[in-house]
């Protein structure tokens, strides 16, 4: 099982970095989306302060999602996948390294350029330190919930807007308590009762979503 | 359980596209009736028989149909994923059936529970929306029945459309408690809304006896529409089946 976990994970990590382009251009997304709500609401330090949280929040969900119709659809294509449900392994096992992929392409980027955007909003230094654990804990929260809703839009036609409409609702409970973290830190209260939500939120979804997920896969490519 | 000797009286016969399709007609419109029945009393109760709010004087009115259309609205969800389950489960095609026919139904009542809302909040809170736990969550909750349309729409083959839609169902009935706490203590951090619904005084019981029979009305209403729209379904699935012809034929 490992082996098998290994497995997806290497070829994964190895076909993101032949294409480098596709990891850009979600950082760039995230940057450009971040960087654009300054401008539409004006560069006071106080009000843009106060925003930053949520807007990096949401920029991040949106970046999450939009990497989300590569995850299967490739496979899917040149029939990787179905060699995946007919392998001996746990499809769980192998859709978890799939998530397990998806967050260190799309995921663990956006945590590591995220301080220094907030940086640009004025955060300050323990809001930036806060702001990164919350979405080291949030952003897998993210994959996982998204590969359900990716599995399930699979070769459905207009997957990339229905994708949205699946996951974006269940992305609230995250987007709450990762941006509500960075708020508590602002305002001095303190972060962990949002870590430790967002920490249970991880561990629910490490249980759950890849078992949905291959049930979805199943249904999709029956 | 004693197992009958007639096939007509096993549970199971009615779980046959078939042989549901006459019993929902049959139950249709005694349900429609009970429906009209009920909401007509509760309305009357409401606007003539309940006395005035000392509080909120007339406006308050609207929760004859608030109430209850917020109850349904969440409970409609949970029987969606019930069915979603049972068809994903045993592999039935009229639970599948049934929950397809139970979204449009519970996505109205999450509607008409917004809407009132926000007719009430305009002349007791001063304004026609407000973050709150509630309506937060009530409008994350018609996001979730509008997704399990799109998605059952947006697939041709209908066993994978119903399957699909199920593992939603079952997703979203995990996510709304999740939702729901989340939505609620996000609006206690942010203080600012100082708007309560806890705070109401206790009610007359006239009052909450027109919120009980409007709300079993909608119950009425729900069972009927229900039945009403999974017949389509079923004639629409099974259009290519003898008996679907014969019935067709029957009735032109």
């Amino acid at each position: 099982m490992i082996r098998a976990l290994a497995w997806v994970l290497r070829r994964d990590m190895l076909l993101a970095f032949r294409r480098r382009g596709d990891v850009v251009n979600a950082l760039v997304f995230f940057v450009i989306v971040v960087s654009l709500f300054p401008l539409g609401v004006g560069p006071e330090p106080n009000q843009l302060r106060g925003m930053a949280p949520g807007v990096l929040w949401v920029a991040a969900l949106l970046a999450c999602m939009l990497s989300l119709a590569r995850l299967f659809a490739p496979d899917h294509q040149d029939g990787t996948l179905e060699q995946m449900l007919l392998a001996g392994e746990p499809l769980v096992v192998l859709v978890m390294g799939k998530a397990i992929s998806h967050w260190l392409v799309s995921g663990l980027p956006l945590v590591l350029i995220a301080p220094l955007l907030g940086l640009q909003f004025d955060l300050p230094g323990n809001a930036l330190a806060v702001l990164s654990v919350s979405l080291l804990l949030g952003t897998p929260v993210l994959s996982l919930i998204g590969a359900v809703g990716a599995a399930l839009t699979l070769g459905v036609r207009g997957s990339g807007v229905l994708v949205a409409l699946l996951v974006l609702p269940l992305f609230v409970p995250v987007l709450i308590f990762g941006a509500g973290s960075v708020g508590a830190a602002v305002a001095g209260t303190g972060a962990e009762a949002h870590f430790l939500l967002l920490g249970g939120f991880l561990a629910l979804s490490v249980v759950l979503a890849p078992w949905a997920c291959a049930a979805a896969l199943r249904i999709a490519m029956e | 359980m004693a197992m009958s000797k007639s096939r007509r009286f096993s549970l199971y016969y009615f779980s046959s596209p078939q042989s549901f399709y006459p019993l929902a007609g049959a139950m249709q419109p005694w349900f429609a009736a009970l429906a009209v029945l009920l909401c007509a009393a509760g309305l009357y109760i409401g606007f003539f028989v309940a006395p005035t709010d000392a509080q909120q004087g007339e406006a308050y009115r609207i929760i004859f149909i608030h109430v209850g259309a917020a109850w349904m609205s969440m409970f409609l969800y949970l029987v969606m994923g019930f069915w979603s389950g049972v068809g994903l489960v045993l592999n039935t095609r009229l639970s599948s059936m049934v929950a397809t026919a139970l979204a449009p139904t519970g996505a109205l009542f999450t509607f008409i529970a917004l809407w009132t809302g926000s007719f009430w909040g305009k002349p007791t809170w001063g304004t026609w929306w407000a973050w709150d736990a509630r309506m937060t969550s009530e409008l994350i909750l018609l996001f979730l029945y509008v997704g399990f349309m799109a998605l059952q729409a947006a697939i041709d083959d209908q066993r994978r459309a119903d399957k699909a839609g199920a593992v939603l169902a079952l997703v979203g009935v995990i996510n709304i408690p999740i939702i729901y706490f989340s939505v609620k203590w996000w609006s206690t951090l942010h203080q600012g809304a100082s708007v309560s619904l806890t705070s109401a005084p206790t009610m007359a019981k006239t009052m909450l006896l027109g919120m009980l029979i409007m709300a079993l009305g909608f119950w009425m209403y729900s069972i009927a529409a229900t039945l009403a729209r999974v017949r389509c379904v079923i004639l629409e699935r099974e259009r290519h089946t003898e008996w679907v012809e014969a019935e067709i034929g029957r009735q032109t």
